[in-house]
């Protein structure tokens, strides 16, 4: 069945939800596509909402796609509703209004939730979360010069609050249970330079230690850390960790472990299901094991092959590995791989010059590199991004890495030129 | 899947005398005074950077555009959608007014053929085939060695 025929339900309306609308069009002009989400706007870009609370962009700026993308892809879109229920036996989901919407292909794009482990005083007015649009317009509201913050985590998501927030020259705490900042991605030294850097654009950190009450009548005014200190808040941010919303499956024969399983072709155990994005555990092609990795170009492409698949295509999703590129107060930084092995049998090439805040490190194995951090000098990494993926021996030309002079000049004639000439397809 | 469709610049690297006049007409080309190099430079203070990686390694040396490859893997990793590749002429542009300079087209292009341009607002820079002119990209009508072709 193709066509006119072939009605596609899309939950989600993220960058998952949007590559799979853009798969299905490769394919197929004409089937119908029903895009439902919860959240009552026009696809937006996640990673956009601390850039507009900190006023550098405007709402209008936060569009992932044209404001005619689903006019122009002919979708047909259910905003502001939520899914309550997958019925795979009837091939139906639905809706919280109890209308049921019948599927030929079905896509899970749900996302990702934020972690929120049990704490004390969780009920209290002024605790928030850093996911969506709607979290940083209620933090909007209440920010003000001199209030104060506590954030609860020094990840990509809690140092990016903290950065937007310090621009609204609020005073932010952040507190972080690991040794260091940003600890997924970065090793002692290059996270002890970002914390420094983070330190004189005003913001504090505790490390070590964690938020085990938050305080206060009806609003939040304070937390209570495992060590007893009490940091006085207006409000707090919590942005812990963010966890597979699998919530949407429950009662479903749709296996999951910690996201939702799937295969190469993005199909979850049941037919005509798929799911794509930080839902799922999509396949990781550096451990060579399916596993969830949150972020937002491997959503994109896995929900591009799923929506291929579901449109009658055979694609296979390539398969993907953590890769951050994400900047505080105009300190860039970029890592993919394994940055910081924790075993035995990696070789690691550093250059360093921290007074201009410049680090990098090459981690490798059986002379291929298996990951890199690069923080001030990010210029052209995504050719070790490429060397990763392609699994490159990298002996002849490995010293040459970290030089500034480092490019594809560096690379053997051959390799250089089927890479310039463009001959060699690279598929992602 | 090949990058066939899309002409674009390649390189000649046995003709490339190293003289980086690629660049200066590339800038010249998208600066307010597109046919006039003194101009360009001299008044222009917010000309961009050039959208060619120059790369020299004596004797080698050549000069490196975006590919416009199929995969397009900024396209897809790029976070608010400025990154685009025409569906008609395969062309990869940059839309400057919605780019945020996260730089998550950096962290994933293998050719390193994307520069940061902190000048112009912190957007990523990078070539355009002169698309909009019409005409064939300007570094390769400027090269004096002709090590640069259009095809």
């Amino acid at each position: 069945m193709r066509g006119m025929d072939m009605h596609y339900v899309i939950i989600g309306n993220s960058a998952a939800a949007i590559g799979a609308v853009e798969g299905i069009r490769k394919l197929d002009r004409e089937g119908r596509i029903t895009l439902i989400s919860d959240e009552a706007y026009h696809t937006y870009s996640r990673p956009l909402i601390s850039y507009y609370l900190a006023g550098k962009i405007e709402e209008s700026q936060l569009i992932y796609r044209e404001p005619d993308f689903y006019v122009k892809n002919s979708v047909d879109t259910i905003l502001g509703t939520k899914v309550v229920q997958i019925d795979c036996g009837n091939q139906e989901v639905v809706l919280e209004n109890q209308d049921r919407l019948r599927y030929d292909r079905l896509l899970i794009a749900a996302g990702g939730k934020p972690f929120i482990p049990q704490i004390e005083g969780l009920d209290k007015k002024g605790i928030y979360s850093f996911l969506k649009l709607d979290d940083v317009k209620q933090i909007g509201n209440i920010c003000t010069e001199g209030v104060k913050a506590v954030v609860i985590g020094a990840g990509l998501i809690g140092l990016k609050a903290a950065e937007a927030l310090g621009e609204l020259k609020v005073e932010v705490t952040v507190v972080e249970l690991a040794d260091r900042v940003l600890s997924t991605i970065l090793d002692q030294t290059a996270a002890e330079m970002v914390q420094k850097h983070l330190e004189l654009h005003g913001i504090n950190f505790i490390l070590n230690n964690t938020v085990k009450s938050f305080n206060g009548e009806e609003n939040v005014c304070s937390v209570t850390l495992n060590d007893e200190t009490i940091v006085e808040c207006d409000f707090a941010v919590t942005a812990i960790g963010v966890i597979p919303n699998t919530g949407i499956v429950g009662g479903t024969p749709i296996q999951t472990n910690r996201g939702i399983a799937v295969d190469r072709f993005m199909r979850t155990n049941i037919q005509d299901v798929y799911a794509a994005g930080d839902i799922c555990e999509g396949f990781d092609s550096l451990h060579n094991m399916n596993r969830v990795i949150p972020i937002l170009p491997g959503a994109y492409m896995q929900g591009e092959t799923a929506g291929q698949n579901m449109a009658g295509g055979s694609v296979e999703y390539a398969g993907g590995f953590a890769m951050n590129s994400i900047g505080f107060f105009g300190l860039p930084m970029i890592t993919a791989g394994i940055g910081t092995p924790d075993c035995e049998g990696y070789e690691i090439m550093v250059s360093s010059v921290p007074e201009n805040g410049i680090y990098k490190k090459v981690v490798l194995k059986d002379d291929k590199i298996c990951g890199f951090i690069y923080l001030g000098n990010i210029d052209r990494v995504g050719i070790l991004t490429n060397l990763i993926k392609e699994r490159v021996d990298v002996s002849t030309f490995r010293d040459g890495i970290l030089t500034d002079s480092f490019g594809l000049a560096s690379f053997p004639g051959e390799y250089r030129k089927n890479k310039m000439l463009g001959e060699k397809a690279v598929r992602w | 899947m090949t990058d066939s469709n899309v002409k674009k610049v390649y390189a000649r690297e046995e003709y490339c005398a190293g003289c980086r006049l690629c660049e200066v007409y590339c800038v010249t080309a998208h600066s307010r005074y597109k046919d006039d190099v003194v101009k360009a430079y001299k008044l222009d203070e917010k000309r961009p950077l050039p959208g060619i990686v120059f790369e020299e390694r004596k004797p080698l040396s050549f000069a490196l555009q975006c590919r416009h490859c199929d995969a397009s893997p900024c396209t897809k990793a790029c976070i608010t959608g400025a990154m685009r590749k025409d569906s008609e002429t395969g062309v990869v542009t940059n839309d400057r007014s919605r780019c945020v300079g996260c730089w998550s087209c950096i962290m994933v292009c293998p050719f390193g053929a994307i520069g940061r341009d902190e000048r112009n607002g912190k957007t990523a820079s990078k070539c355009d085939l002169c698309i909009s002119t019409g005409d064939i990209p300007a570094c390769v009508k400027g090269c004096p060695n002709g090590a640069l072709i259009y095809d």
